[in-house]
């Protein structure tokens, strides 16, 4: 177990979840560049 | 390795369980990069010719091979490492998943580059598709355990990461490939092995991110609902061994292996009906599947979340109603040439289908209890590996067969909607039987027991 009593900091969690969100939200917007051509 | 160890995962009382999703998705955005897999067909059969297919080169038939092996091994894997998985924790499975999900793509660029298909099936297929089904579990039970009070939406965000996982590996694919590639190369083994270095590096994110909470953890100022008050919600637990016994979990793989094997049939039937029924171009419906991978992973998220407030049954009762419904008016859209109707009815069922992966760890949980979740939704996984290779042959052999008996192709499509219709109605069937598990199943000794100097207010 880890003995530390430390509060996960803000930075911390954003940085985590930029980690896993900016590659995600990429992937979306290609995603959806790619769907308009159904919409032309 | 001892820091892979579960007693090196428990967390400090300052931990926040907000870690835990990115931790997940980490490893279920790389993996998901196998629903993008086919970027990879025509490049990897113009290998030798490179412009251009050679007579020796690989044919874009057997390309659906590797697909097929990791669909297989993921089942087979999850079913099969399950048990193992609850002894030792996930950050040691998480570490299991990349090694054997990267190693694979090591293994295939070696096969694409001594140009030996058989290495690339071992390696993408077999070696890839363990690390699929390990690292497709791995983070399930760890969420359920720090969002007892919000499960369907805990795992709802990390497998909508594997519906995702195709929006970031298919464009990461093509453009490595631009990078990668010449006039002498496709540059598709540099790109394996590319790819299996970034995606070691994102995986490692995952698993020194995972921590599990110690014993009896609770958020804080939540308490559990009182045992009977939601009929299907156990407080008890079910081992692995024993959940395989009971009728609840073979129904449980009928309702998933139905509601895939349905998914499938619209996500092979879609893309035809809309170009050659309602003359969309090639473009257009290449967009239409963006579209339907988007709507794939927001369902992974939406539905699951809805199904905390609604339950876990009566959201499985909506996709087979409402999918009901729904699958019985794609026909009608094509007759009518309503291109957005039809759009619109396929993007709901594809959230569905999706939301059928992202909703059933919750629905174990409830029934079986969280002690041997992960090694539960293991073996339910089988089914989605019976409904990869079964659906397919089932929806083809179907529409072979009406063809062959006059129906014109386009009617055929909607024959075979109904026909899918059919297939929910049974899988609604086998979920209205679902029942809360017998006594006689629970296990004896409550190896969660709560303690309640662990409560803590990390939120």
């Amino acid at each position: 177990m880890e003995n530390t009593t430390a509060r996960t900091s803000p930075l911390s969690l954003a940085i985590a979840w930029l980690i896993v969100g900016v590659p995600l939200l990429w992937g979306v917007m290609e995603t959806f560049k790619k769907s308009l051509a159904l919409f032309h | 390795m001892s820091i892979l160890d579960r007693e090196h995962t428990v967390a400090g009382t300052g931990y926040s369980r907000w870690l835990v999703p990115p931790a997940a998705l980490a490893i279920h955005l790389c993996i998901g990069q196998v629903y993008g897999f086919s970027v990879f067909n025509i490049p990897l059969t113009k290998i030798l010719g490179v412009s251009k297919a050679a007579a020796d080169d690989w044919k874009l038939t057997s390309m659906a091979v590797i697909f097929g092996v990791a669909i297989v091994f993921l089942g087979l894997a999850a079913a099969v490492f399950g048990t193992w998985l609850e002894r030792v924790g996930p950050r040691k499975a998480m570490f299991a998943a990349a090694c054997c999900f990267c190693g694979g793509f090591f293994v295939a660029a070696l096969g694409v580059k001594l140009h030996v298909f058989s290495l690339v099936v071992l390696g993408y297929g077999v070696l890839g598709g363990i690390g699929l089904g390990i690292g497709y579990i791995s983070p399930v039970k760890t969420l359920i355990t720090w969002f007892p009070d919000r499960p369907g939406m805990a795992t709802g965000m990390a497998i909508m990461g594997f519906g995702g996982g195709a929006m970031i590996g298919s464009p990461l694919a093509v453009n490595l490939m631009k990078f990668f590639g010449s006039p002498t190369t496709t540059g598709v083994a540099q790109t394996m092995v590319a790819m299996g270095v970034i995606y070691f590096v994102v995986m490692m994110f995952g698993v020194f991110t995972v921590r599990v909470p110690q014993p009896g953890w609770k958020p804080a100022g939540w308490e559990p609902k009182p045992a009977g008050t939601q009929k299907l919600v156990t407080s008890a637990n079910v081992s692995a061994a024993d959940a395989i016994k009971t009728r609840q979990f073979w129904l449980l793989w009928m309702v998933l292996f139905l509601n895939v094997s349905a998914g499938i049939g619209v996500l092979q039937t879609a893309s035809p009906i809309i170009q050659q029924t309602l003359g969309v171009s090639v473009a257009a419906a290449a967009g239409f599947v963006g579209l339907l991978s988007l709507f794939n992973m927001g369902g992974r998220f939406f539905w699951s979340t809805f199904s905390d407030k609604l339950g876990r049954k009566t959201t499985y009762n909506v996709y087979f109603i409402l999918g009901g419904v729904l699958y019985a008016l794609v026909p009608t859209s094509a007759t009518m040439h309503s291109v957005p109707l039809f759009v619109l009815l396929v993007c709901v069922i594809i959230s569905m289908y999706g939301g059928g992966f992202s909703t059933v760890p919750a629905y174990l949980k409830d029934l079986f209890g969280t002690m041997h979740v992960g090694a539960i939704h293991g073996r339910l996984l089988t089914a989605w590996s019976a409904a990869g290779v079964v659906g397919p042959l089932l929806i083809n052999f179907m529409r072979d067969y009406q063809v062959a008996h006059g129906v014109a192709l386009a009617q055929s499509y909607n024959f075979t909607m109904y026909i899918l219709v059919g297939f929910l109605v049974v899988g609604l069937l086998c979920n209205l039987a679902v029942s809360p598990v017998h006594e006689r199943y629970h296990h004896r000794a409550q190896v969660e027991r709560p303690a309640p100097s662990t409560r803590l207010a990390t939120n």
